[in-house]
């Protein structure tokens, strides 16, 4: 039993995870990150964030393509991480990037359809963020907090668009994220489709005894 | 007399579980070490795709070709900015010049393959004659002129360069063309050797751009040769590119082997690539935005606060008659 609680698992997920930023931190003290630091934080903290994304939404459908149980340990990690980086990468935007101009911001997000997704983006992973706890879980119950944190499907096709859309000419890197999400629901569509067989399968096995009987 | 150490109390004998637990927890702490910086790595290493470092030590300097053209600055130009100039290592490892690469920082890495010497230029279409020049022959005839320009990239950044060169419309009033020569056409080298992303089909190439016949001849135009007294490095459009400073800086076509004169407007690449994006205008103008971002304010390169982007980016007096009654939302 202590074998497969892997007690390094979550807290390897949150040191690993803290790196990128660690790195970043220490190359701009070094005045490492290129001739425009802002845009490089601003890009590098907005992928990571979609990454966090892909990989949080990528734990389910490797659960039932592969039968590990581990990834499902690190979800949640993996989407905090998601928001958190979300918030940074927006603050970075605000403050850095735009120097706390409101105004300016706001009609970004309400003019420009690339920021307003990645907002709207943001607005959603913060419900999820809060209700992340067992807590929340047990005072929602189930059926209800599941149904809240099928959002983050809809999160991860609005971050790959705001990413799609902000590029100039060369769409791989975002296109090559769509398909990790793309295969991830597919995944998770056939093992939804299979077990629905298998339940009426059963149900008219069930049906059909008391006939044969 | 010495005392014997006491013997340690027994809370601090280690108890028989943690004992047998020891191998596991080493086992655990080795899995968390290789674990985390296994993700530590992979993560920084995806999220710092397509934005590489600048190289450690700054790309070199192109020497002056020692041939029969005395390299050397003539004259000091109009229009000089008494702005502080963006650093060398700055204009020479942040570009845009998609041949060689799409990040910022992979051009200056791969500048070098561009040969640059001998190159000729292609003088073609509505003309008196046609031919083909030496870029040598260009100094002989005009001498090297330095001005010193701003310039802002159409993705809301910008810069003070001191460029060296030739004047764009001295060389076109030599040249000769037509009453036919509305428009100007600037190719740019094709050749995936030294170009080598031109294997990729991100745009079409070869890089084609233009300008009316009145702007072309605009003294502000410019054809330039160098950078900082020295030649251009690859990255920059070595050895000889388009700077039109009024203009977002995609106009300034690098590397160019092809002058054409013509009657009809030239088909540009980013405009070709995105019409409702990138007009064949291109003049920067604050209060027409980008249909994706705002093209209000910039930053400039070495400054972390944003400035106002002025109108023709700062040079109205200069062009602004040029487009006097046109409707610059439409013709944008």
């Amino acid at each position: 039993m202590a074998k497969s609680k892997l007690p390094w698992l979550v807290p390897a997920t949150i040191t690993g995870a803290l790196i990128p930023f660690a790195s970043l931190a220490w190359r701009a003290s070094q005045q490492r990150l290129g001739p425009n630091p802002i845009a490089t934080a601003l890009n590098q903290i907005g992928l990571l964030s979609l990454i966090f994304l892909c990989a949080s939404l990528s734990c389910t459908p490797l659960k039932l393509l592969l039968d590990w149980n581990w990834p499902l340990r690190v979800r949640r990690t993996l989407g905090l991480c998601a928001f958190f980086s979300a918030l940074l990468h927006f603050l970075v935007y605000l403050i850095l990037d735009q120097g706390l101009q409101v105004r300016v911001v706001l009609s970004d997000v309400l003019q420009r359809p690339f920021i307003a997704l990645g907002f709207a983006a943001l607005c959603l992973l913060l419900p999820l963020a809060l209700t992340s706890t067992k807590r929340a879980l047990s005072r929602l119950g189930f059926r209800r907090w599941q149904a809240l944190h099928r959002l983050a499907y809809a999160i991860g096709i609005l971050g790959v668009l705001h990413f799609y859309l902000r590029v100039k000419a060369d769409h791989t890197q975002p296109i090559v994220y769509g398909l990790v999400l793309a295969l991830g629901f597919a995944l998770r569509g056939i093992a939804k489709l299979k077990k629905s067989r298998a339940l009426r399968a059963r149900e008219s096995l069930r049906g059909a005894r008391p006939e044969s009987a | 007399m010495r005392k014997l150490p006491l013997p340690p109390a027994s809370s601090e004998i280690t108890s028989p579980e943690l004992y047998a637990r020891r191998r596991e927890f080493l086992k655990s702490g080795a899995l968390f070490v290789a674990s985390s910086a296994t993700l530590g790595a992979g993560l920084t290493a995806l999220s710092s795709m397509g934005s590489a470092d600048p190289p450690e030590t700054p790309p070199p300097v192109p020497k002056a070709p020692s041939g029969a053209v005395p390299w050397r600055v003539d004259k000091r130009g109009q229009f000089a900015s008494n702005e502080a100039q963006t650093s060398y290592r700055d204009i020479t490892t942040y570009n845009n010049y998609y041949e060689l690469g799409l990040s910022k920082s992979e051009p200056a890495s791969l500048g070098f393959r561009i040969k640059t010497r001998p190159w000729t230029v292609r003088v073609t279409g509505e003309l008196e004659r046609e031919r083909t020049l030496d870029i040598d022959t260009l100094i002989q005839w005009f001498g090297l002129e330095e001005r010193i320009y701003r310039m802002r990239c159409v993705e809301a950044w910008s810069m003070v360069i001191p460029w060296l060169g030739v004047p764009l419309s001295d060389l076109l009033k030599r040249l000769a063309p037509t009453s036919r020569a509305k428009y100007v056409r600037f190719t740019t080298l094709l050749d995936p050797e030294q170009l080598p992303n031109q294997d990729s089909g991100v745009l079409s190439w070869p890089y084609v751009e233009g300008l009316r016949i009145d702007e072309a001849m605009n003294p502000l135009a410019f054809l330039a040769l160098g950078l900082y007294g020295a030649p251009l490095p690859g990255q920059n459009g070595a050895p000889l590119r388009l700077v039109v400073p009024w203009k977002y800086g995609f106009k300034g076509g690098k590397s160019l082997v092809e002058i054409r004169f013509q009657e009809q407007e030239p088909k540009t690449t980013w405009n070709r690539a995105a019409p409702d994006e990138y007009g064949f205008y291109a003049n920067v103008n604050p209060a027409l935005d980008h249909p994706r971002w705002s093209q209000a304010s910039e930053r400039r390169i070495g400054e972390l606060s944003r400035r106002k982007t002025l109108p023709f980016n700062g040079y109205a007096e200069q062009v602004a008659d040029l487009y006097r009654g046109m409707n610059l939302a439409r013709y944008f």
